[in-house]
């Protein structure tokens, strides 16, 4: 019995000692283009170029790539932040309404509208990309800022909504109907009752959106004019082959990955339910 | 509650989105639609002109898509695609399985290795694609890999670059039997659907479709679609297949997104309850077959959807591949970048009618996906 | 940096709208105003050039706000492929750089979008200063379209001179002679020609193919005169084949930059690398060599005295908003000054024969060397920027390579050649 007992345990022990070592060696394949990227945006120009000592760490400590990097990708650094963050504060809002709208009010066609918007989300932007540019010139909007943001926020509904659809549908509706007792109306529940419950919900949908709208390429290549581009613009150029030095893709790789990278480090929890969020099961 | 003005209230609100969506969705890809039935820039002398009159030429375009000579890219793209859905699904969902097994064996630090694991889904494909550009330079990076850690010999593996082919795909080989097959498979696919999930409605789209093919099949074939690919005669011509210089693509794409697989099946494994599989112990069951059998059959939906979601990302591909090979890239070829890529010729019907193609190829995955989904919700 | 981006854009037209308002114009040249964008592709190391000439410009018309707007960024391609579809109900801008010649002609040209330069290069007495050739390629019945800035030459063999005589190796003369050196420089374990990414095979293609055809069959190609089924046509797809055998061509070309390219003939790596001669300007500033001692130039093999040229040029459109500011433009652009102030800097040679090219203090050897062929050689135009062939052509040609270097077969190549010939109308008939 007792035998019998050590070697369950012992099984289990090692077990558990070859899971630990798989989970490192999974961990340290994960992290070999971090470690690539740190080391290469470190080098000189020359000694970053150079792929058979690529895996050596520099010779010498340099920053000069960064400091290219940012004298370089500043301005399309601050044109990501402004898109982001406008981008982001309006299609939360609006999602937030629709999404309370569709939970908590029987709109009629409901069932008919709403996969129709959430079909709006898994289209390849490539279809409606000639039309939506000449649309965007008809109004004006075309090559700046706010004509992306603009386009950010429509793509942007589909998801929101689903989201903050999903998060209401648990608010208990007699904690509305109470509401509605008390004589708040359709803007009353949602000031007074839905919108200090959803915090998690804006969690959810900033971070999400934030990482989306940051990370995104299609639109930002297109629909913008030289000066506005967002980061993502500017790197793939320098990736594209232009930069003979690897030093400053790599560090412009980091400039651009590092505001989602802490909002993922910091918020990791919330990011993940973004994820799950997307997959639509509700 | 629900009196009648707030009701009106509620739809207003929403109306806004919907209008928007109508245009930005329903009505552009409308647009699109008609172009690639028109012939707006097949003619390249009038291009450009001013409010060029556009006519419509049926279904021309495709037809040259799937047909001529000077298309064969454009296939070569789609062959590629679907393949490379394929390997980088099959990947993830390998990747995500093991990666989520180990982490629920009550691991300590499980936070640090999930974050691990995770982070790769934050960042931009622009980003990983620049990375992995560097990473899988042809004599450096993972190539030499081995060498700098156990000494081995460098590989020489052309992860971008390779002109090997894999998996030859002979186009329209035996017109009929090709299209049979395509409707064949959809049935099947349609029918098993229809089974699993009990839904009657699924019965008439799914024979609606079948027949649809069918009939496109025998006449097409005839008709509309060669029966041979011309391109097959010229010299040596390989065929078509999954292009090896796909692999880097696969390999930074799998990168990014396994976590998410595992994020996906984790959070299923975790939902399934520990009596369930206390109650598996007891009987007798050895931690493997709880997995075998109890946990795995249990994921099913979750991977479904994961497939779902990743293979309507790998079809429309195009941000990755940009920043890692560039549009004129001989070796790697997808729809994505020869639609961007037409522009330059100002070819807007033949971009037009790629990304109806690419179009098509999603919603058959994303429409029943979403429709089973909502129904699921319904009944519940 | 900026010739990737520039051949990148060669198979592209920039577009600008012209951005804030505009005072009523004068009509008096010295007191000109309102407002004057200038659109183009010159940024980085080309921007210093057209700065200069902006500034020759403010002060002859001080009156005069011009707006730079350049768009920079190699891949900047879609954005700017993009832009044409504003055009669909977009306002004209007042002028913008274009490749001189079919890309021009074969795609605003025929959309009738241009206004005709006859009446300027009468004015200005041009008939007498551009050579005939280039006005040709300027030109359709209907007018002459743009004018003309600089003149770069396609067609040029670069090697390093010291490692030449190293190797025991001659500048090859014809293309035999380069792949009868071919397995000595391989022997040595040196590339003998070095190709970088997809648009400098393509490049290499046109200097093949001129060597093989000689400048009548390759002017032939866009008459319809040569004909692309024949022997010789299939004589340029085998030479082709045969000189990418010598080359890097599959092992590590895809995504090498062309300045990484010929870095690798500076350096010893590789003996040759034809290359247009915005590669003398990178030479000359970024690696600081001496023409002709760090590096050697010689016509692509086969080509001489013949001048693939390739241009930039600004044209008019029609309706622009500031059409006398723009025409003041185009006059300093083809002026004597305007040529002279621009092409030193920009590392070209005017498209004027009386350019003041002698003077050593302006144009360097290789320069001057360019300019002297420029005044007596065969003028004829490049395909992949834009001089021969339309943005249709040009744009898809390189699918017609891929096609070939994957099969291998000659007819294959012509048969697609033909094909886009038609379908894209760009070689007559």
């Amino acid at each position: 019995m007792n035998a019998q007992r050590d070697a369950r345990t012992l099984t289990r022990n090692l077990w558990r000692v070859t899971a630990y070592g798989l989970l490192i060696l999974m961990a340290l394949i994960f992290l070999i283009p971090v470690y690539m990227v740190v080391v290469t945006s470190l080098k000189e120009a020359a000694e970053a170029g150079r792929e058979a000592t690529a895996w050596d760490l520099p010779s010498k400590l340099n920053f000069e790539s960064f400091e290219t990097v940012w004298n370089d990708l500043s301005p399309n650094l601050r044109n990501s932040f402004l898109l982001v963050t406008a981008a982001t504060a309006i299609s939360a809002l609006v999602g937030s309404m629709n999404g309370y709208v569709l939970a908590k009010w029987r709109v009629p066609g409901a069932s008919i509208f709403f996969p129709l918007m959430l079909f709006g989300m898994f289209i390849p932007y490539q279809s409606v990309l000639i039309p939506l540019f000449k649309f965007m010139d008809n109004i004006n909007l075309y090559g700046g800022l706010p004509g992306l943001v603009l386009v950010h926020v429509v793509y942007g509904i589909p998801i929101t909504t689903l989201i903050f659809r999903n998060f209401y549908v648990d608010i208990p509706n007699e904690l509305l109907e109470a509401g509605a007792i008390d004589g708040a109306g359709f803007f009353g529940i949602y000031t007074k009752l839905v919108f200090p419950l959803s915090l998690p919900g804006f969690v959810v949908v900033v971070i999400w959106q934030f990482t989306q709208i940051w990370n995104e390429f299609l639109f930002a290549v297109t629909l913008v004019k030289d000066q506005w581009q967002p980061i993502t613009v500017p790197l793939a150029e320098t990736a594209g082959g232009i930069s003979v030095n690897w030093n400053q893709p790599m560090a412009g790789a980091i400039l651009a990955a590092l505001p989602t990278l802490l909002v993922y480090i910091i918020m990791g929890r919330w990011f993940i339910r973004g994820l799950l969020a997307g997959s639509i099961k509700g | 509650m629900y009196n009648r003005k707030d009701k009106a209230i509620a739809f207003l609100m929403i109306l806004p989105s919907l209008i928007l969506l109508a245009i930005f969705v329903y009505f552009f890809i409308g647009q699109t639609a008609w172009y690639s039935v028109s012939d707006w820039g097949v003619d390249p002398a009038t291009a450009l002109k001013k409010d060029v009159e556009k006519n419509y030429v049926g279904l021309d375009n495709y037809h040259t898509l799937i047909s001529s000579a000077s298309d064969y890219e454009f296939r070569l793209a789609f062959i590629s695609t679907f393949y490379f859905t394929i390997f980088f699904l099959g990947a993830c969902l390998m990747l995500g399985f093991f990666l989520a097994f180990l982490l629920d064996q009550r691991i300590k630090g499980e936070g640090v290795f999930r974050t691990i694991f995770l982070f790769p889904m934050s960042l931009s494909f622009v980003v990983t694609g620049t990375i992995w550009n560097w990473l899988l330079k042809p004599k450096g990076g993972l190539n030499i890999l081995p060498q700098k850690v156990f000494g081995l010999d460098p590989l020489e593996y052309k992860w971008l670059n390779s002109d090997t082919t894999l998996f030859k795909f002979e186009w329209l080989k035996g017109g009929t039997l090709f299209y049979l097959g395509i409707a064949l498979f959809t049935f099947a696919l349609f029918t098993y659907v229809a089974q699993k999930r009990n839904l009657s409605g699924f019965w008439v789209v799914a024979a609606g479709l079948v027949l649809w093919l069918i009939s496109a099949a025998g006449f097409w074939d005839k008709i509309w679609l060669p029966i041979d690919d011309p391109v097959r005669d010229l010299g040596t011509y390989q065929g078509y297949g999954y292009n090896a210089a796909l692999s880097g693509i696969v390999i930074a794409a799998t990168w990014q997104m396994a976590g998410y697989v595992m994020a996906l099946f984790l959070a299923g494994i975790r939902g399934i309850s520990e009596e369930l599989r206390e109650a598996a112990r007891v009987d007798g069951c050895a931690e493997w077959q709880v997995y075998t059998r109890i946990i795995l059959p249990q994921l099913r939906p979750i991977a479904l959807s994961a497939i779902i979601i990743l293979g309507h990302i790998s079809l429309k591909i195009f941000d990755l591949v940009y920043a890692m090979t560039g549009i004129d890239n001989k070796y790697v070829k997808v729809p994505g970048i020869l639609m961007i890529k037409g522009f330059r010729s100002n070819e807007w019907a033949r971009s037009s009618a790629v990304a109806m193609v690419m179009l098509f190829a999603i919603s058959l995955v994303i429409i029943p996906y979403l429709w089973s989904n909502l129904r699921t919700e319904k009944q519940s | 940096m900026s010739k990737r981006l520039l051949s990148l854009c060669s198979l592209v037209i920039v577009f600008a709208v012209v951005v804030g308002s505009f005072a009523p114009t004068a009509r008096a040249q010295d007191d000109l105003s309102g407002s004057l964008e200038i659109f183009s592709w010159w940024a980085g190391n080309e921007g210093p050039a057209l700065e200069a000439l902006l500034a020759l410009y403010n002060e002859q018309h001080p009156g005069v706000e011009v707006i730079n707007a350049t768009v920079a960024g190699g891949s900047g391609v879609n954005a700017r492929a993009v832009l044409k579809t504003r055009m669909e109900g977009g306002e004209p801008p007042d002028s913008f750089q274009v490749h001189a010649g079919q890309e021009l002609i074969g795609t605003w040209v025929a959309a009738e979008r241009m206004e005709d330069l006859t009446f300027l290069f009468e004015e200005q007495g041009w008939f007498d200063v551009f050579p005939e050739g280039l006005i040709d390629l300027l030109s359709t019945e209907e007018g002459i379209w743009s004018v003309p800035v600089n003149i770069h030459r396609s067609n040029v063999l670069w090697y390093n001179p010291a490692k030449l005589e190293e190797w025991g190796v001659e500048v090859p003369a014809t293309w035999d002679d380069f792949l009868a050196s071919c397995p000595t420089l391989q022997d040595a374990g040196v590339t003998p020609l070095v190709v970088g990414e997809a648009w400098t095979v393509n490049h290499l293609w046109e200097s093949v193919a001129l060597g093989v055809l000689g400048a009548e069959g390759w002017n032939g190609i866009w008459t319809g005169e040569t004909d692309l089924a024949g022997e010789e046509f299939l004589a340029v797809w085998d030479t082709f084949g045969k000189v990418l055998e010598c080359s890097n061509f599959g092992e590590d070309n895809a995504g090498l930059p062309w300045e990484q390219a010929i870095d690798r003939v500076v350096d010893g790596a590789a003996a040759f690398n034809v290359m247009g001669d915005w590669a003398a300007g990178y030479m000359t500033t970024t690696r600081e060599l001496v023409p002709g001692e760090g590096f050697g130039y010689a016509p692509a093999p086969g080509t001489d005295g013949v001048f693939m040229m390739l241009s930039d040029s600004f044209g008019l459109p029609v309706g622009a908003p500031n059409r006398d500011a723009a025409v003041a433009w185009l006059t300093l652009l083809g002026s004597k000054e305007g040529q002279d102030t621009f092409n030193p800097l920009k590392g070209s040679i005017p498209a004027r024969t009386d350019g003041d090219v002698t003077n050593t203090e302006l144009y360097n050897t290789y320069l001057q060397s360019a300019a002297a062929d420029w005044a007596v050689d065969t003028i004829v135009g490049s395909l992949v920027h834009g001089a021969a062939a339309n943005e249709n052509f040009a744009g898809n040609f390189g699918s017609v390579v891929d096609l070939y270097t994957t099969s291998g077969a000659p007819e294959a190549a012509s048969a697609e050649f033909i094909a886009l010939c038609e379908s894209s109308g760009a070689c007559g008939g």
